[in-house]
This record gives structure tokens, sequence and C-alpha cells, in this order.
């Protein structure tokens, strides 16, 4: 599985009550909830996203909240994965039940700026800054998350047991 | 190799003789939680497993407590779906208008949560229950889903960070000023992935109310969970709330901890969080400018519990409200809302100028009832002060205790209670 994209890059802390603010929140609607996504962060990020782009940050992106709107926004707003310093441990678990893409990856985090066009390669954990034509390793994850990102989703995964 | 408490509530629950951090394990759940917000998304995911059903329909508990009484008509549905859901499931712990409070301080009222414990609720809140002695922390609504039909979760078995406690806080310090401090100390990420056990001669000297509030902002360090020993105090709690058997875990001698802090709650100082993160923290008196607010909020998860009403009234009474400040104070259940009508505390806060309102986490994250404008000020009990939390985008929320917040709403600046000559 690979992703490619444009990147929109932030920076630390991005918590879940800028990814999709709480008074959005009386919908679970995947499409209504990607039409605010990052809005109180960027207001231009719902303008400007296509499909297949990707988020990069720095430290504890998806702090606060743990509500699972803010994966389903970033997801339902085209986004194929999310690259970052650390995850905070919710958006981690969340991104990974519900099967949006994310990579642990300090250096890529460093070496990649808002623009750049990036490639994921997610069998390897390669990370592909073709803009700037630098490479990275992003952590791999342990084999039983695999199994459920392969399974696409913790539902899915429990089915199959 | 000795094992932290939480790990041994952990390995007690995957049915292990011992586990170590970083290993991955599945463990029974006690309870699963979740809200008027997580829980529609929760029971939507519930419909595409292929064995259908819950797994025990008096470990579950459906709280009602965000939106509500619902705000609008898209919150009505959602309330409209989980009440559907535990009338269909016949779920035991299902509270709404008029039994419900906020999750986090009802379920421990309500005797739903035990020293031993292992919960989980889509909710990051989750994690107060340690104050209990139990393991519990906040997940997402698939990881409920998958709660609510199997009654076992999966978790990395965290490492641990030691706050060992000493001393006695002073008058007007209280379990908000020590999370604060904490959290101002290692910051919002200090405790990614890890526990924060906290121990040592000073937990004696702390209520029940202020440990409630110390394990519920675990989370705004970046910890998986909080959790306290289980001394006297807790289990004369659990004795008058619950009716449930509680298990009593300790920390093996030579468990290993990742890091250790020795804090002095006699030397620590009313704690105030600035915008827009709680690690951005200051004493009081190292304020040296005015910080005119608009607005203060009393309640929340973390400071709405009887304690913390009775340490507002004490500040109010007798006092008004400075005008051009909105004060509104939330008592967090149905209970303490009665008990505080009972003690007085209503009267005192409608005297001195303040609203009081029925359960909700309405403001806490900008939901309604106390939305800020832009460029508006609010001191708050809660636990958040992120952009935008509160309301507009360019509004300010800043953290403090009950104690702070009180004072502040009668001098009409962030102020402590010895500014009043309390």
């Amino acid at each position: 599985m690979k992703a490619y994209g444009k990147v929109f890059k932030y920076g630390d802390n991005v918590d879940t009550d800028v990814i999709i603010p709480a008074r959005y929140l009386n919908s679970s609607d995947p499409g209504e909830l990607a039409s605010h996504c990052m809005e109180d962060i960027d207001r231009e990020f719902i303008h400007k996203v296509q499909k297949g782009d990707i988020i990069v940050a720095e430290k504890n992106f998806g702090c606060g909240s743990s509500r699972e709107h803010a994966p389903i926004a970033i997801k339902a707003a085209g986004v194929s994965c999310v690259i970052a310093e650390t995850f905070a441990r919710i958006f981690y678990r969340n991104a990974i039940n519900i099967g949006l893409p994310i990579i642990e990856c300090p250096a890529a985090s460093k070496g990649i700026e808002q623009g750049d066009e990036v490639e994921v390669d997610f069998d390897s954990g390669i990370i592909y800054n073709r803009t700037k034509g630098t490479q990275f390793k992003g952590q791999a994850f342990p084999e039983f998350m695999q199994k459920i990102i392969e399974a696409e989703g913790l539902v899915n995964y429990i089915n199959r047991k | 190799m000795g094992m932290t408490m939480t790990q041994k509530i952990l390995a007690a629950a995957a049915g292990l003789p011992s586990v170590e951090a970083g290993q991955l394990i599945e463990a029974e759940l006690d309870l699963v939680l979740g809200n008027d917000i997580t829980s529609p998304v929760a029971i939507h995911e519930m419909d595409k497993f292929t064995k259908q059903g819950v797994f025990d329909k008096d470990k579950i508990a459906l709280v009602m407590d965000h939106f509500i009484p619902n705000k609008d008509i898209k919150s009505a549905e959602h309330c409209k779906c989980v009440r559907q859901f535990a009338a269909k499931h016949d779920i035991t712990n299902y509270f709404d208008v008029g039994q419900m409070g906020i999750e986090h301080a009802l379920l421990p009222e309500s005797g739903l949560t035990v020293a031993g414990d292992v919960i989980i609720g889509a909710d990051s809140h989750t994690c107060t229950y340690g104050a209990l002695g139990a393991f519990s922390t906040g997940v997402g609504s698939t990881d409920m889903a998958a709660g609510m039909a199997t009654g076992k979760a999966w978790f990395k078995v965290p490492s641990a960070i030691r706050f060992h406690l000493t001393g006695k806080p002073s008058k007007w310090v209280s379990g908000k000023d020590v999370i604060l401090h904490i959290i101002g100390m290692i910051g919002v990420d200090g405790a990614l992935y890890r526990s924060m056990e906290f121990t040592g001669d000073g937990v004696a000297n702390l209520s029940m109310d202020d440990r409630f509030t110390i394990a519920n902002m675990a989370i705004e360090a970046g910890g998986k969970n909080g959790i306290f020993p289980v001394d006297d105090l807790a289990i004369a709690y659990m004795k008058e709330h619950s009716k449930r058997e509680y298990k009593i875990f300790e920390a093996d001698e030579d468990a290993v901890y990742d890091e250790e802090y020795t804090i002095d709650l006699s030397a620590l100082k009313p704690t105030v969080a600035f915008p827009h993160l709680p690690e951005n923290t200051k004493t009081v008196d190292e304020i040296t400018e005015d910080v005119v607010i608009d607005q203060a909020v009393i309640g929340s998860c973390t400071n709405g519990r009887i304690d913390d009403l009775r340490c507002a009234a004490k500040i109010l009474k007798g006092r008004k409200v400075k005008k051009g400040v909105r004060c509104i104070v939330i008592p967090a259940t149905q209970k303490i809302y009665l008990q505080a009508m009972e003690e007085g505390l209503l009267k005192t806060f409608i005297e001195a100028g303040a609203v009081v309102s029925t359960p909700t986490c309405g403001p806490c994250l900008g939901g309604y009832m106390g939305i800020l404008a832009e460029g508006e000020r609010c001191i708050s009990t809660t636990n958040r002060n992120f952009v935008g939390r509160m309301g507009h985008v360019k509004s300010e929320v800043y953290l403090a205790s009950p104690a702070v917040a009180a004072a502040s709403a009668v001098t009409g600046k962030i102020s402590a209670p010895d500014e009043l000559g309390l």
C-alpha cells in the first residue's frame, strides 16, 4: 500500500479541538465533519486539500479529547496519511481502529515542509520526499497492529478472529 | 522484575502472572463507558459485528452529559440513538435527563467504579477512576464498540512515572493546583503513553475529590492513566457508594519507574494555566499584569464535585460577582446539585449573582451554556484551554481551581482568595 500527495505541515500539540471543534460534534457524519476539519488552526485546509494529501506534524499530534470524529474527519477529507514525531495515544489507537494510516517518524517530521510532495510506502515504512529528494524510515507497527491495519480496522479484525 | 500498580491490575485482567512495559495484552473489562457524543459512533460500529449484542448489559454505562438537555435537533438525534440502543439491549446503567450527571463524577458516585477494575471509556477523562485505585483509560468509539461487543480490549502495557507526594497543601491549594503544577513541570506530552502513579504520605492529605481532579487530568500530560494507592479514605468512599467488591493492588517494592518526582504539597501555590495549553502554568503570585475576565466557569468532570462547590461558596458567600463578569456554576451530578441545595450553597451562588445550571459538560468543550465571543476571556475550573475550546477561536481560557475561579469572579481579574482577605 502506498500514499502520495502534497503536504500540509503543522507544529507541536495539534489537539482534537482544532482538528474538529466540539461545536460540530452534534454530527457524526464523516462528510460533514470533514467540511470543518482543521478549521480552527487552518481555515484554508479544507478548501485546498486534495485526495491523497498528507498531513505532517511535530510532537503529540491529536492530543486532548478521545473523539474518533478527529481521525474520521481527516480521513473523510481525503488525507491518505498522517506523519508526526509522536501521536497522542488515544488518537493513535483511533486512527488504527478506523483505518487511517499514521506513521511516527521524527526525522521526516523535521525534514518535510509545507507543500512538499511526499510518497509513503506502508509496507517498508519508507517516506520519500520527492520535492527535496530525501528519504526517511518510519517506525514499524507491532505485528498485532499490522493485522488490524490489514483488516482495515478493529471491527473487521475482530470479525475475522 | 517488579511491577507497577497499573501493571499488576493489567496482569490480573489479562490472566497472566506478570506483564512488562511494552507487552501487548488482551484484558477483561469491568466497565465500558460512552457519552452522547461518542456512543452514537460506537453504536454505528456495533452494527458491523458479525456477532450481535452486548457482552454484559450490567457492565456498560451510557451517560448523556455533553449536549443535554438536548441543545439542538442534531444532539437530540444523537441522544435518541443511544436511548434506543440502551432500550434494545436493556442496558442497566443508562443515564438520561433526571438521573444523569457528568460521567466521571457520576460513575464513582453511583458505585460503578471500584479499586482493581479495568475500565475503558470513550471519553478522554475516563482516567478519573484511578483515584479509587482502578485502571481506567480513555479510548475512541471503535474501541468502545469492541468493548461492548466482546468485553475485552487490547492494551500496550505502560511504563510509569512516579510522583511521590509529601506534606500538606495550604489552605487555598487543592488537587487542581497539584495537577496543574505537575503538567507545568512535565508538559502536555510529559507522560505520553505512560502511567502516572501517585504515592507518598502526602496522598493522605488529599480528599477523594482532590484525587479525582488529579487523576482526571492525567490525560492532559498525555498519560494513559493516573492512579492512586487505595487507603482508608478510598475504602470508606467505596463502602459508602458501592456494593461491588473492590480489589486492592499495590506496586511491588522493586517496581521500575521511568522517572520519579517528589512534590512537597505544602510548597505549592494557587496555579493557573494560561492559553492555549494546560502546561502554560504560572502561580497566581507570578502574574504581574491584570488579567481581566469576562466569565468564570465552576464545574466539569474536573471540578464540579461537592468539595469544589463548597470551596467556591466559601469565597462567594456575602460577596458579589463583579459587574460585567458572568459566573456559571455547574454541579456535576443531580446528587451533588441536591446536596449543594441542602447545604445552602446554591443560595450563596445565586445571591452572589452567579447562575446555577443543571449538570452538563456544556461550556467546557464549547458545546453550549457559556460560549465565548471573539476576544473574551474565561477563568475556568475545566481541563483544557486549547484554541477555540470554549468558543471563538480568538477567545481565551485560563484553567484554575474553584477557589481561584470564585475569587476572580469577585475581583473581575485573575486573583487568589487571599486578595479578598481570605
